[in-house]
């Protein structure tokens, strides 16, 4: 059995149906990046996979919990569960120790002395110890992006969604951000991610699924997706990125 | 780069903050501005110096000697507005907050108490406070009722708190909605339940934003403590007409005007000076 089991997966918006089935696994330490075009649903599947949002159709199971089940502890999920958002989303009103402590201390139930300490040793790891008692809107977006990281690793969580994480920053930026998940990966994290940057899916995704319009068109390795995509959606898609200029 | 926009943006804010003082820019429009105020007082001033009535209106409003001997007297019973304000201020606060909350409680369970709490609002920003003092204080000692208190002090608190309320649970309510959202999914993404998102995140950013108009209404509130008068309260409007019964001169309500103003000016320029200061931050971070 798989670590992530996506089954039939929808969900709909009013009459916008955003997910038409999605069938998805992943396996324990498997890197799996979610390409397509703006508006084919990535935000949509990784919300629903963290429960933010309810599914309306289908099976959602990780770590041999079904999200999706009726009665569900939705918090005692989303502890094992990290996700990191496009916009960061600190908390605005608390600095880096205190938004990388938060969730330990509430929802672990951790003292205050082992959350700062768990906080300082992630702080110190991702090379942000100096930054402790700032403020995020004093922060560059790539480091509010790894401090938006460490908060969600602080709960220790077995499964990390990222969801476009580079998206809102400036293009020098990206480069810090995107080392921090290499190091994520190489460190054996199972990781589900909404990317835009093909180089990176490229060069670190074991596997590359492709999303249209609510379902996964095509997936396989990034070797293959990115050099002979068989669906020509696909085809068109890479065809239209490289002519941006992003591959 | 940034940093030029902060400061075109904080000049521009204090041009407005200072606007609102009619105050000026440079040298130049200093003496301007003193110019022009001192000739519109002037002018005002000499229309009411030199209007037929003025001897008698001076004689009756403003009489120093009634002036000094009142004063003391009002200030003292003002002790009465001071607690009544204090008082009606701390349960205002965490009554409005909790129906606040109960009002931004998602999902269908909660509609009976979003609906109760609406209601609540409702009925209570639309009575005239002076009515809800009057049935209040008169209504409810008047069943007396064992155990339920009787005194006006009492009841002109709890009117006070029950208008007040309803007017700061909606500005409350306007902080919560001005969170955004996104700073919820994130606190739920942690782990945190639905309540301690709201009390460790939510909350504190909604209040931040708030403080403003929450002196404001507190502005109200001082002036309003003067409405239990009506119930035979003594305090200082009621001491204030007091002694104008006693000496059939108007001074002792100058007197009173004069103590209310100097409460709530300073906190009326606190109010525009954190008003000025957020909408600076505002642009700071935009
Ligand atoms: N909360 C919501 N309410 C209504 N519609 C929504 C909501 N969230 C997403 N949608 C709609 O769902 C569709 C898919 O959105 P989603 O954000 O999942 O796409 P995406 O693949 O992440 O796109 P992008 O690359 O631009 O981030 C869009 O049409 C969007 O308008
Ligand atoms: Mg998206």
């Amino acid at each position: 059995m798989s670590f992530v089991e996506l089954e039939g997966v929808h969900k709909s918006f009013g009459r916008n149906e955003v997910l038409r089935g999605i069938d998805l696994t992943v396996e324990e330490h498997e890197v799996v990046c979610l390409i397509g075009a703006s508006g084919s649903g990535k935000s949509t599947l990784l919300r629903c996979v963290n429960l933010l949002e309810p599914v309306d159709a289908g099976r959602i199971v990780v770590g041999g919990t079904e999200l999706t089940a009726p009665g569900v502890d939705v918090n005692r999920v989303r502890r094992e569960i990290g996700i990191v958002f496009q916009s960061y989303n600190l908390f605005p009103h608390m600095s880096v120790l205190r938004n990388v402590t938060l969730g330990p201390r509430k929802a672990l139930g951790l003292s205050r002395a082992e959350a700062e300490q768990r906080a300082d040793e992630l702080l110190a790891r991702f090379g942000l110890s100096d930054k402790r008692d700032a403020y995020p809107d004093s922060l560059s977006g790539g480091q509010q992006q790894r401090v938006a990281i460490v908060r969600a690793l602080a709960l220790r969580p077995k499964l990390m969604l990222l969801d476009e994480i580079t998206s809102a920053l400036d293009p020098e930026l990206v480069a810090e951000v995107l080392n921090v998940v290499r190091e994520l990966a190489a460190g054996g994290m199972t990781m589900l991610i909404a990317t835009h940057e093909m180089g990176f899916a490229r060069d670190s995704a074991n596997r590359v699924c492709f999303l249209d319009a609510g379902r996964i068109l095509e997936q396989g390795p990034p070797e293959r997706i990115f050099s002979s995509p068989t669906e020509p959606r696909t085809q068109q898609f890479l065809a239209r990125i490289v002519e941006a200029g992003r591959l | 780069m940034a940093l030029r926009e902060h400061q075109r943006a904080g000049s521009r804010v204090g041009d407005r903050a200072s606007r609102i003082l009619g105050g000026p820019g440079g040298g130049r429009s200093l003496a301007i501005a003193t110019l022009s105020t001192a000739v519109v007082l002037t002018a005002l001033g000499l229309v009411v110096v030199t209007s037929p009535g003025w001897p008698e209106v001076r004689e009756s409003f403003f009489y120093g000697p009634e002036f000094r001997e009142s004063f003391p007297d009002i200030l003292e019973q003002f002790g009465t507005n001071v607690q009544l304000f204090l008082l009606a201020e701390a349960f205002i606060l965490v009554w409005a907050l909790v129906l606040a909350v109960l009002r931004s409680l998602p999902g269908p369970v909660f509609f009976p108490l979003r609906l109760l709490s609406a209601a609540y609002t409702d009925v209570f920003r639309g009575i005239p406070t002076i009515l809800l003092v009057f049935l209040l204080g008169f209504g409810v000692p008047g069943l007396q009722l064992s155990g339920v208190p009787s005194s006006q002090f009492f009841w002109a608190t709890v009117s006070l708190v029950l208008v007040y309320s309803a007017y700061v649970s909606e500005v409350y309510r306007s902080g919560i909605e001005s969170v955004h959202p996104s700073q919820e999914a994130a606190a739920r993404s942690l782990g945190l339940t639905q309540l301690q998102a709201l009390r460790h995140v939510v909350l504190p950013q909604a209040i931040r934003r708030v403080v403003p108009p929450l002196l404001n209404d507190f502005i109200g509130l001082q002036k309003d403590t003067a409405l239990v008068a009506l119930l035979g309260v003594v305090e200082a409007f009621r001491q204030s007409q007091i002694e104008v019964a006693g000496s059939f001169n108007y001074t002792p309500y100058v007197a009173t005007a004069v103590i209310f103003l100097a409460l709530t000016i300073p906190m009326t320029r606190l109010t525009d000076w954190l008003i000025a200061r957020n909408r600076r931050r505002e642009l700071a971070r935009a």
